[in-house]
């Protein structure tokens, strides 16, 4: 009867053990974490893209990636989605007669497909090697193939379905939108927002992109607007943020200077709704439209993100390994009294 | 005390050269080809994968599956050295081959499955580890717990090998190693569920929870047990040896317990987030709930009285149930359920399906060769008949 006590108390130290892990985690729950204060993003805004798809041959341009073909003729490079060697792509939505421009219904619209550069994101949460990387001080979410086992766990983890492996080499990468944060030190910013016609993506701090989002949601459509093209020049920047223009003020990270390209256009028929403010916690990337963002493509997120529990239940459960620790201990403690040394006594016997 | 009289454990001995033994070959043999393939020329080579479903049965089955299967070594050593039920002490060794098997050859698994695997290196290396991943958490304790498995193993070899001297070294320190080889599995079977939690809504309601850590302890823990049932079955038949029923009958008991705690927080768990209705609704998901469900609940009724627990026959079968159960619902979890948006489709190539078969042949020959080559199964009067 001794042992069935011992056995009996022994799931109840289990059981309660388990109880205290799972109670211990709203406890600590780790927060869904803001951007970095100086985040670099897009806004990408729908109603402004003509679809002319000079952002896709940028990009590609700027990556060294290869065409991808979907026509038999296999003239241009003509993807039908992000994959390992295209990292950027403008997708089109089509609903009946497609009479009219960003229009639910007998209409079309535009979305760019890309990362979002989350605030708290999954990819790097998932990463076990540190191959993924949210930058400190840019939020840029970069790669790093010379650390990557290749296991997918970001392509399976990200809400965006954006980190996408080469599954045709024998040496595949992962291939992702990285904000061209390798030419950010020739000055250049993002190519898809460089060679935008329209200023359909524009860069910036996003920061200062949400505040212009904000200032494009309040205006009256079909109201001729002005609107900036590639990224927000200092002098747009410190309107946006409030501020009086100011002479002399030092470049933000040394872009590179080029003419205010800025035009008018008449505004457009805008979803109350930044996508990417809040979704998931945040993205550095936001984006406008005039169709429902799930009909382009855009998932419908929580507020918080996964990696925000996902770590909370795992640092609850071996942070600092002390509950490990604890558990080995008693295990050990049990073990030394139960195991005889060497079990001997059966073994030999039969020899 | 473990000091029950029981038989010491002898080689089974026989004839390595049979059917089974050469379709394993067989299998292996495909195995390497396909891997031959693989490596030279990528995982979409060979494989069904894509970006809508970037782990395939290679992971699902026979990493997440393939080490729940192995997690009969763990249960009974639990048993036998946790909670001080000697009287179960035969079971250990065979479990425990059958454990270290299913484990190495999950880790041999994912390097198939890994697209840069020469970089591996980097998950124990201190400048690249990342402690907020869960895979890293997982990598890191399986491959720990390979390294102790091989290690409560080698008293088996060193024995054979009439190493004495180094058997008692082992064994003094035994007691260590047992209880790192209960905490191990306890760390990274949990965190085997935790890898959904941050995959989010791309995992249905039904499999994506905040519980999952626990869910996937407790299936791994009766999992092992329903293991050991079927393997006790079937090495029996195979080698025509007496069933050890004396033991078999009440560790049947002890799944049940377990079983029925899972159930309630299986149960308890859909209930209370409110996912419930998503069983109701006319998907596949729904129907692979209450195919795993019904793997569960049958087990209840088919053993659950004393009388049924000494019928070897409901003992098999509510093992195979239990197994299966488990495995549905980490399949569900990590593919059935899993769904990332577009127009992405995945369903294994026979490639995939070798590969995995491959290994599973791996296994069944190394624990064949092993039992009649080396003391594993408690020794017999009547030896093998072939």
């Amino acid at each position: 009867m001794g042992t069935r006590r011992d056995f009996l108390k022994g799931v109840m130290a289990g059981g309660a053990a388990a109880t205290a892990c799972a109670v211990a985690v709203p406890a600590a729950a780790r927060e869904t974490r803001p951007r970095p204060p100086e985040a670099l993003g897009l806004l990408y805004d729908s109603t402004l893209c003509v679809g002319c798809k000079a952002c896709v041959a940028a990009c590609k341009q700027a990556n060294n990636n290869p065409a991808e073909f979907s026509t038999v003729d296999h003239l241009w490079d003509t993807p039908l989605d992000t994959s390992g060697y295209t990292f950027n792509i403008i997708k089109m939505y089509r609903n009946g007669t497609m009479d009219q421009k960003d229009q639910e219904t007998n209409g079309y619209a535009f979305m760019k497909t890309s990362c979002m550069h989350c605030a708290d994101p999954s990819c790097v949460s998932a990463c076990p090697v540190s191959a993924m990387t949210k930058d400190p001080v840019t939020g840029v979410v970069g790669y790093n193939p010379d650390k990557c086992i290749g296991c997918r766990y970001c392509v399976a983890a990200c809400p965006f379905g954006i980190p996408k492996y080469q599954y045709d080499s024998p040496t595949g990468r992962i291939g992702k939108c990285e904000l061209c944060r390798h030419r950010h030190k020739d000055g250049h910013y993002s190519a898809c927002a460089e060679v935008c016609p329209t200023g359909a993506t524009l860069f910036g701090k996003t920061s200062d992109l949400l505040a212009e989002a904000k200032r494009r949601l309040a205006m009256k459509p079909g109201e001729m607007n002005r609107f900036p093209r590639g990224r927000l020049r200092p002098a747009q920047e410190k309107a946006l943020q409030g501020k009086p223009e100011g002479k002399g003020v030092m470049m933000r990270a040394g872009w590179r200077d080029e003419p205010d390209q800025s035009y008018e256009t008449p505004a457009g028929k805008y979803l109350q709704h930044v996508y990417g403010e809040k979704e998931y916690g945040g993205t550095q990337v936001l984006k406008l439209s005039g169709v429902d963002f799930e009909k382009l493509g855009m998932p419908d997120l929580p507020p918080d993100a996964a990696a925000a529990l996902s770590e909370t239940i795992q640092h609850n459960l071996y942070g600092n390994l002390i509950m490990p620790f604890a558990v080995l201990g008693a295990m050990t403690w049990v073990a030394k009294r139960n195991v005889k040394p060497e079990d001997e006594s059966s073994d030999k016997e039969g020899n | 005390m473990a000091n029950h009289q029981h038989a010491a454990p002898a080689p089974v001995g026989g004839s390595l050269v049979n059917i089974v033994t050469l379709s394993c070959g067989v299998l292996i043999a495909l195995m390497a080809a396909i891997l031959v393939v693989r490596f030279l020329f990528g995982l979409g080579a060979v494989t069904n994968l894509n970006d809508g479903y970037p782990w395939g049965i290679w992971i699902a089955v026979d990493v997440v599956i393939g080490s729940a299967f192995a997690c009969g070594g763990f249960s009974v050593a639990m048993l036998v050295y946790i909670f001080n039920k000697g009287e179960y002490h035969p079971l250990v060794r065979p479990a425990l081959l059958a454990s270290l098997f299913g484990y190495t050859l999950a880790g041999a698994g994912v390097i198939f499955d890994l697209g840069r695997w020469w970089n591996v290196w980097n998950m124990f290396w201190p400048g690249s580890i990342n402690p907020n991943s869960v895979m890293f958490e997982v990598a890191v304790c399986i491959t720990l717990y390979i390294v102790v498995m091989w290690i409560e193993f080698s008293p088996v070899v060193l024995e054979k090998l009439g190493k004495e001297d180094a058997r008692k070294k082992v064994s003094k320190a035994m007691f260590f190693i047992i209880a790192l080889g209960t905490v191990l599995p306890m760390m990274h079977q949990s965190s085997l569920g935790t890898l959904l939690v941050v995959m989010g809504g791309q995992v249905h309601p039904l499999w994506q929870t905040p519980a999952l850590p626990l869910l996937y302890l407790l299936s791994a823990i009766f999992m092992g047990y329903a293991v050991v049932l079927f393997e006790s079955c079937l090495t029996s038949t195979a080698y025509r040896r007496k069933l050890e029923m004396q033991m078999l009958t009440p560790m049947a008991k002890i799944m049940l317990g377990i079983l029925a705690v899972f159930i309630v927080v299986r149960l308890g768990d859909v209930i209370v987030r409110g996912a419930l209705p998503k069983a109701f609704a006319p998907s596949v998901e729904a129907l692979m709930f209450w195919l795993e469900m019904a793997c569960f609940i049958a087990p209840l009724v088919l053993i659950g009285a004393e009388a049924n627990r000494r019928n070897p026959a409901r003992l098999f079968l509510a093992g195979i149930l239990l197994m299966l159960g488990g495995a549905l619902m980490r399949l569900s979890g990590f593919l059935i359920g899993y769904e990332t948006g577009g127009d992405f489709n995945y369903f294994p190539t026979l490639a995939e399906v070798l590969v995995t078969a491959g290994l599973f042949a791996v296994e069944v020959l190394g624990y064949i060769i092993i039992t009649r080559r080396f003391p594993v199964l408690p020794r017999e009067d009547v030896q093998a008949a072939h």
